[in-house]
């Protein structure tokens, strides 16, 4: 069975450095940090005293106070970057349409607020107090089961939770729904709230992130030599793949194509990568295998590249592995040091940063960079963002559980 | 001080997320007022907090309009 071509027809955000793509964009230009401290709760007794928060979201500003009420916050974010994505898009849904049109998108933790919310009411009050919309509200596959019933949407619908696999898994299934032709249209991401109480304890037990409190926008510093965890971040990306004959039928407005997808499993670890990044390595071949594409092809990654002193060297003990004695002359950046770490999100909104990236022929920064680790000795594109062919770029993302993903996009050429 | 009416109002209010002028006695809050039963059982409990009571599953199945709930508010209200 041939495959149908799949392209990227909408885009939609909500992240630290912006509430939509074009000011979230603009600020990863200009190589801004979106990481800041904490205000919402006490974070005295914690290691870590920062995250990449989304800052100035007002959920009543996109739906009305009685539906955002029903949503954890993680849900609303992704919602709102549905909605733009659609918007994009430039998408008419109709009864013709509707159950041509699925939706995938995720997240790898889900409602931390909302569970914390209802322990306290079960622990104060008894089993009466917890909310009816506790769990409706905190389910990982809501986000879009709301998207579905916002837009009257009746095709497939599905939420892969592979923790900061997540959206990248989403985006790659999606498009295999499409080229199986389950579906025309797929909205696909990943959305995350989890800088609660519950959430930074948690990372925190297990040594995750950086505790670099008296300079929170310098604690992101991926392959850097004082590199200390990832900084957690919050946000969620959408975007809306399409078959290319339904974007061309419909006239839209291509802005790449999903040319490969590639996965596979570390089978090693709870938490961290083999020190050889071999599966990270499998799931960047598995996609050029998918887009029937050489390494050479490939002009820019954007890395999954957390700030860990431990998958910073893998990732690119990878990169080598599959680049060989050229991998020194990819562009390879990680935005997580701007934006933080969006962990089921992170796979969605990165790919949208590198469909931005060979749309407008850019290739963003790594900000932090000051003093590469010995072993990570690659073109990370440092401080500032570069003007060059992009032609071909890979998405990278690496979760607990030893999960991993990589997204092949190419400038869309007819 | 608000009367007992009120205070159940202005729950219906916030809770369903309706205007005031809809909150007419007769209305029925999953037929007028646009509530599904998960917004029922919530309103439940808001008027338990509000009113510092406890109202039994079989009490609360009967609270469906906005008469209902100031009825049985102001029959379980300690003066």
């Amino acid at each position: 069975m041939s495959k149908r071509r799949v392209v990227v027809t909408g885009l939609g955000m909500v992240t630290p450095n912006g509430l939509n793509v074009s000011s979230t964009w603009k600020s990863i230009l200009a190589g801004e940090s979106g990481v800041g401290f904490i205000d919402h709760f006490d974070t005295t007794d914690y290691a870590t005293h920062f995250a990449a928060l989304v800052k100035e979201f007002n959920a009543n500003d996109y739906m009305p106070a009685k539906e955002a009420r029903k949503m954890d916050t993680f849900i609303q974010y992704g919602v709102v970057a549905a909605m733009e994505a659609i918007e994009h898009s430039g998408l008419t849904i109709t009864d013709a349409n509707r159950d041509r049109i699925g939706v995938m998108v995720s997240s790898g933790i889900g409602g931390l607020r909302g569970i914390e919310e209802n322990h306290e009411k079960l622990l104060n009050g008894g089993p009466r107090k917890v909310s009816p919309f506790f769990v409706p509200s905190s389910i990982i596959n809501m986000i879009s089961g709301q998207i579905s019933m916002m837009y009257g949407l009746t095709g497939p619908n599905m939420a892969i939770v592979t923790a900061c696999t997540s959206g990248v898994h989403n985006i790659g299934q999606a498009a295999r729904v499409i080229a199986y032709g389950d579906a025309d249209i797929m909205i696909a991401g990943g959305a995350e709230k989890a800088s609660t109480p519950l959430g930074i304890a948690g990372f925190n037990a297990a040594r995750a992130l950086s505790t670099r409190n008296d300079n929170p926008q310098a604690a992101s510093r991926p392959w850097d030599k004082n590199r200390d965890g990832f900084v957690l971040g919050d946000g969620a990306g959408v975007v809306v793949l399409e078959s290319y004959e339904s974007a061309k039928a419909r006239g839209a407005t291509i802005l790449a194509e999903l040319a490969g997808f590639g996965m596979s499993a570390d089978a090693f670890h709870m938490t961290s990568p083999p020190e050889n990044g071999e599966g990270a390595a499998a799931a960047m071949k598995n996609a050029l295998k998918d887009a029937n594409a050489s390494e050479q092809a490939i002009h820019y990654i954007n890395a999954h590249g957390t700030s860990t002193p431990a998958g910073d060297i893998a990732e690119t003990r990878a990169i080598k592995s599959v680049f060989g004695k050229k991998a020194d002359q990819v562009a390879i950046s990680s935005t997580k040091s701007m934006t933080g770490h969006l962990l089921g999100a992170a796979g969605a909104v990165e790919a949208i940063f590198t469909i931005l990236a060979i749309r407008d022929q850019v290739v963003p920064p790594t900000i932090n960079l000051d003093q590469p680790d010995t072993e990570c000795d690659l073109d990370y594109v440092p401080h500032r963002a570069r003007q060059q062919i992009v032609d071909a770029a890979l998405c990278n993302s690496f979760g607990f559980g030893g999960t991993n993903g990589s997204l092949l996009f190419t400038r869309f050429t007819g | 001080m608000s009367t007992i009416e009120e205070r159940v109002k202005k729950i219906i209010i916030e809770q369903l997320g309706v205007k005031e002028e809809e909150v007419k006695p007769e209305a029925s809050f999953e037929n007028d007022l646009g509530a599904d039963s998960l917004d029922t059982v919530e309103l439940v409990m808001a008027l338990e907090e509000e009113f510092e009571t406890e109202i039994p599953d079989e009490e609360a199945e009967k609270i469906r309009t906005v008469q209902a709930a100031i009825d049985y508010v102001t029959a379980h209200s300690e003066e």
